[in-house]
């Protein structure tokens, strides 16, 4: 009896610590007998968070001596310098993120994708910009963006623009942006980050088509001032609506305006309105026919552009890494066992089932489907619109700056002769 | 007269516009703090999830990688024959360069007591490529694993890597707990 107990004992000891050994290691660590000391691995401390919300206190220091500098100092010389501290902090230091312009997506994610939290850091940096353009014009774009900065101090020889090319062009910002919150809502790609031309040259490190597209947009930017600012920059289009109804803005005369032309030349960015000639006045009465033309084609071009969107969905939500694996899986069965194909592979090892990855790449596509119908149909009023812009007539007495295009980067102020 | 009347009109509309613009930015703000998080949040790579693809040796924005080989050295059986230091096929087990896995030679061995050995990763010369993790974690205990390291790791808005990692094992965590080692972070206690 005795010895039954005994074997029993042991096979229960055996078998519990065969099972200790399975979940544990496969070659359990050694017990030195020379006083062999481990080491720990290293494991350094990130960045703290005092340092991020020394960031935002930053950007409120430099929009608020931006503004000041503007519209009070009206100093080009301060702006400069104010951009090269920012260039410098921002853009070198801060390697260029977080910035105002990425933060759109953040803050798209955040209202569409209730799970994913956004900090306080980055929500700042989208709204604070947004609240001082409501206010003083677009100084942030003078003094306190990293990616305006590293443009604006590369201008050689700025060439004007005909106004057709500059508007045309000037759609493909609210194209950019457009993408960048359909991608960002629908938690497929932060493409503004991705293809930020300048992050690479700030971080002095970016993958070589990046550099590439970096350095020709500073080449492009000797001749052609500001180009990714005038005909990219996605956080521009909200910056351009704010600063068209600020209280305050940067004017080229202190005084009246004499209209001496001295200042025509001196927009690197053509962002300064000339007063209406007579002739231009006359033509008036045949405005307002275009105009309600125009104006009743507006609920066409939404819906073209929103069964455009819709059309194109397919193949948008393709950018969508489960979108495109289900649908490789299905169009292609064979990748199953192409060994290269590391996505294929790491998805059949990982044990999820064809049909939740289906169903959820049906899901995204859905998504896009609604995301796309809004998207064109917004694209589809801002060429309508646009188009409205061109029939609209209205009388300028002076030389102005375009309150929604203007940087206000105080180069116009030194033209001016008139003081006080 | 009239130009003043037609001033003021304007005003008034730029003004509307002004506030209700301001109330816009207010709602957004609004909505977007709803999910307002005060912790500040890094990106790393859950070991258990992780299948030593080789991609965060390439995809990262910083050359070489801000990924690198960790040594969770509790894990570690000190063997003489270790899958994460030696090539498959090597003939000898000694720190000839052309028995070592590692590309960049990143992996120290050094000589304990009989018959243990020691593995200590050189962060600068590792590429975060993965190699002697895939080694160890099929032939050994799984102590080498890949971590991203925050002295490097610059939090990019979105990880370059994140994007492209197939088996999703890149995800943000809260800074105050910024690594997933292995021992103390298990499969099952996520955190």
């Amino acid at each position: 009896m005795n010895k039954w107990i005994r074997i029993s004992l042991i096979f229960t000891l055996l078998l519990y610590s065969l099972a200790g050994m399975s979940q544990k290691q496969r070659f359990p660590k050694p017990e030195f007998g020379t006083g062999y000391h481990q080491p720990t691995p290293v494991t350094p401390e990130p960045r703290a968070l005092a340092l991020e919300y020394t960031d935002v206190f930053v950007l409120l220091i430099v929009l608020s001596l931006a503004s000041w500098i503007a519209i009070r100092r009206r100093s080009r010389k301060e702006m400069l310098w104010l951009s090269v501290f920012t260039l410098i902090y921002f853009g070198f230091y801060r390697d260029g993120c977080i910035c105002a312009i990425g933060s759109i997506q953040n803050v798209a994610l955040t209202i569409f994708e209730p799970g994913y939290a956004i900090s306080i850091t980055t929500l700042l940096f989208f709204l604070l910009p947004l609240g001082f353009t409501l206010y003083f014009g677009r100084t942030f774009c003078a003094g306190a963006c990293p990616l305006g900065a590293i443009q604006d101090l590369l201008i050689v020889k700025p060439l004007s623009i005909p106004e057709w090319l500059r508007k045309t062009l000037g759609l493909l910002p609210y194209l950019y942006l457009t993408l960048a919150v359909l991608f960002a809502a629908t938690g497929t790609d932060f493409i503004i980050c991705r293809y930020d031309p300048f992050v690479g040259i700030f971080r002095m490190d970016a993958a070589f088509h990046m550099v590439v597209l970096g350095i020709a947009f500073l080449l492009m930017g000797m001749f052609v001032a500001r180009p990714y600012c005038r005909f990219l920059c996605p956080y521009g289009v909200i910056l351009n609506w704010m600063s068209r109804f600020s209280k305050w803005h940067l004017a080229i005369t202190p005084a009246a305006c004499i209209q001496c032309r001295l200042c025509s030349d001196s927009c690197p960015f053509d962002a300064i309105d000339f007063p209406t000639g007579e002739k231009e006045a006359k033509k008036r009465v045949w405005g307002v026919n275009r105009f309600l033309v125009y104006l009743l084609l507006i609920p066409a071009w939404i819906l073209i552009g929103g069964f455009a969107g819709s059309k194109a969905h397919t193949w948008i939500s393709k950018a969508n890494s489960k979108v495109y694996l289900a649908e490789l899986l299905i169009t292609k069965p064979e990748v199953r066992n192409d060994e290269k194909n590391l996505d294929v592979q790491a998805f059949l090892s990982s044990g999820k089932s064809m049909e939740i990855l289906v169903n959820e790449a049906k899901e995204i596509r859905r998504k896009f489907y609604l995301g796309s119908w809004i998207a064109g149909g917004f694209m589809g009023l801002v060429i309508g619109m646009t188009l409205l812009n061109q029939v609209i007539f209205r009388r300028k007495e002076d030389y102005q700056p375009n309150k929604g295009n203007c940087y206000s980067c105080a180069r116009c102020i030194s033209y001016c002769p008139v003081r006080n | 007269m009239e130009n003043g009347r037609k001033n003021s009109r304007r005003d008034f509309i730029r003004k509307g516009t002004r506030i209700s613009l301001l109330i816009t930015l207010g709602a957004v703000g609004g909505i977007a703090s709803k999910h307002l998080t005060q912790e500040k949040y890094v990106w790393q790579i859950d070991p258990f999830k992780c299948t030593q693809c080789g991609r965060c040796a390439t995809s990262c924005v910083m050359t070489p990688s801000a990924v690198k080989c960790l040594h969770a050295f509790d894990l570690c059986g000190y063997c003489d024959l270790c899958g994460g230091y030696l090539k498959p096929d090597s003939n000898k087990r000694s720190t000839a360069a052309e028995n070592q896995l590692c590309p960049t030679a990143a992996i120290q061995r050094k000589y304990i007591e009989e018959p243990y050995f020691e593995y200590v990763i050189n962060e600068d010369l590792c590429i975060g490529c993965a190699k002697c993790v895939k080694g160890c974690t099929s032939f050994g205990n799984g102590s080498l694993h890949l971590q991203i390291n925050h002295k490097r790791c610059l939090n990019c808005n979105e990880c370059s890597i994140a994007r492209l990692c197939p088996s999703d094992a890149i995800a943000r965590v809260k800074a105050s707990t910024p690594y997933k080692v292995k021992g103390s972070f298990t499969k099952d206690n996520n955190g």
